[in-house]
């Protein structure tokens, strides 16, 4: 889009843009480092994750401000008005993934104080999964391309897929020898939050496509569901 | 159910009682414009305009100095005629009949469509006088009490009467700018207009005045069809439903104002609103 005519509008959605980029960046590197202290049952990483979550935190409060200002001052219109508030949502969807991420990672502390469960390797490409699928929303969001925002949109099917499969198999460890109990609940919940990563990463491949093309996409998207296909 | 024709304008006449509001017929616009062109003299100010412009709704005109949203606010009720060489080609219809007709009657058609000015134009007349003239040319009103009465309900329905009551003899020109656009708004609501035109009524008024006048225009919308003129976007987006983008004597685009100043389809529109004048 050319510069507004004045161009201290356009320098502040350009500052806003960079503050989401970095709560961006920060998500993607909390949410590796987790998927990472869980599979190699590192406490030391998941730590570092859990002192990052501040940060991203005080983006979001950064961010926000902001958009208030932006609002109140410049009066944005049309396409303007679209990007400012998906900003807004998109911001509070990047903080909810780090606090997921952090959760994960604080799982991953006490993983490391339970036997090691076989179903480890399951969680770890779900994770790695996941953390694909938020890259990718995060580039289509950055270049602002619906194609690629729609395709993280679809694949969400497969991360649903993936928990659903690793649901099962912590199931069968568990009934099978009661011991794997405590690592395979803490597992449970790990999955169950990667499968919110993969809904927060599709809420803001919605926000792409709203701010591109000034329309929503479907309500309904390919969903597997948990309690109907046991 | 067919709807049957209207009464046409040229058979309303001076003198006779009211000049009555015609209901358009069913689901058509109460004014539509057809591929209007306007040219002063060998200069072309319009091209090709065709808009529908809806009953007891307001409609807005926007687009840059110059883009002819004035020239076609004019064309409504034929204020384009006192201006020396100026030409209008195209059908202008309120409620199906084409205004620019040769048996037209313009000074009958400007009591159906009334207009306000950016600068307030109280008559050198008294309070009362101004609301009253319009009425007695038009032979409203067949006692002075009746004239009192449409006085003081014109007043009172563009938000006026409370402020004036006691002071109806002093001259027009006493009160307020804001006051003074109102009492031109209950002048022309006195005639019992179907259209009121607003060319950038507010652009001369406080935020205070702008305020009240853009209530009025809410309260107004129910009962008329009104067609303004602005250079505030943020105006166009609070008092109309409807908008139209005019640039270099076109109609860019036309929607519903949600739509217009959220998701423009038109890239020039675009730019404008959002001050990419580039």
């Amino acid at each position: 889009m050319t510069e507004h005519t004045v161009r201290s509008f356009s320098a502040d959605l350009e500052e806003l843009s960079v503050d989401l980029a970095r709560m961006g960046g920060l998500a993607e590197d909390m949410l590796s480092d987790a998927i990472q202290a869980i599979a190699t049952r590192d406490s030391a990483l998941a730590d570092t994750v859990v002192a990052r979550d501040p940060q991203i935190d005080a983006l979001q409060v950064e961010a926000e401000k902001k958009i208030l200002r932006l609002l109140a001052l410049r009066q944005p219109l049309a396409r303007d008005l679209r990007q400012t508030i998906s900003a807004l949502k998109i911001a509070a969807e990047l903080e909810r993934i780090g606090d997921l991420a952090k959760n994960i990672a604080k799982r991953a502390k006490v993983l490391d104080t339970v036997e090691p469960v076989g179903a480890l390797k399951g969680v770890a490409r779900m994770g790695r999964l996941v953390t694909a699928q938020l890259k990718r929303v995060l580039d289509a969001y950055s270049a602002l391309e619906t194609d690629a925002a729609n395709k993280v949109w679809n694949r969400d099917e497969e991360v649903d897929e993936h928990y659903q499969s690793l649901f099962r198999e912590l199931l069968t460890y568990m009934m099978e020898d009661p011991r794997t109990i405590s690592g395979c609940a803490h597992l449970l919940f790990v999955a169950k939050n990667l499968e919110r990563i993969g809904d927060h990463c599709t809420n803001i491949a919605e926000e792409v496509h709203f701010l591109v093309t000034g329309e929503q996409l479907p309500t309904e998207r390919p969903k597997v569901d948990a309690l109907n296909s046991n | 159910m067919v709807m049957s024709r209207m009464e046409p304008i040229t058979q309303l006449r001076m003198g006779e009682a009211v000049v009555t509001a015609v209901k358009p017929p069913h689901n058509e616009p109460k004014v539509r414009a057809k591929a209007v062109s306007v040219f002063y003299g060998d200069k072309q100010a319009l091209f090709d305009v065709s808009l529908d412009m809806p009953e007891k709704a307001v409609t807005a005109l926007i687009g840059p100095s110059g883009c002819g949203k004035s020239t076609f606010l004019r064309c409504m009720n034929r204020m384009n005629d006192t201006i020396e060489g100026c030409r209008v080609v195209g059908e202008i219809e309120i409620d199906g009949e084409d205004i620019n007709q040769k048996s037209i009657d313009p000074v009958l058609l400007r009591a159906r469509v009334g207009m306000v000015f950016q600068k307030p134009n109280p008559f050198p007349k008294t309070i009362f006088d101004n609301v009253a003239y319009g009425a007695r040319i038009h032979g409203l009103a067949s006692s002075k009490k009746e004239m009192e009465e449409i006085v003081e309900k014109s007043l009172e329905r563009a938000g006026l009467w409370n402020e004036v009551k006691d002071r109806l003899h002093a001259p027009g020109t006493s009160l307020s700018g804001g006051q003074q656009q109102r009492l031109v708004i209950a002048r022309a609501i006195a005639v019992s207009p179907e259209i009121i035109l607003m060319d950038e009524p507010c652009s001369a008024l406080d935020p205070i005045a702008t305020a009240k006048i853009e209530e009025l225009i809410d309260e107004l919308r129910s009962n008329y069809c009104i067609v303004i003129v602005t250079h505030s976007m943020a105006q166009a987006a609070r008092v109309s439903q409807h908008t139209a983008f005019f640039h270099l004597g076109k109609l860019i685009e036309t929607g519903q104002t949600e739509m217009i100043f959220t998701n423009p389809r038109d890239p020039r529109t675009q730019d404008y609103i959002t001050g990419r004048f580039g």
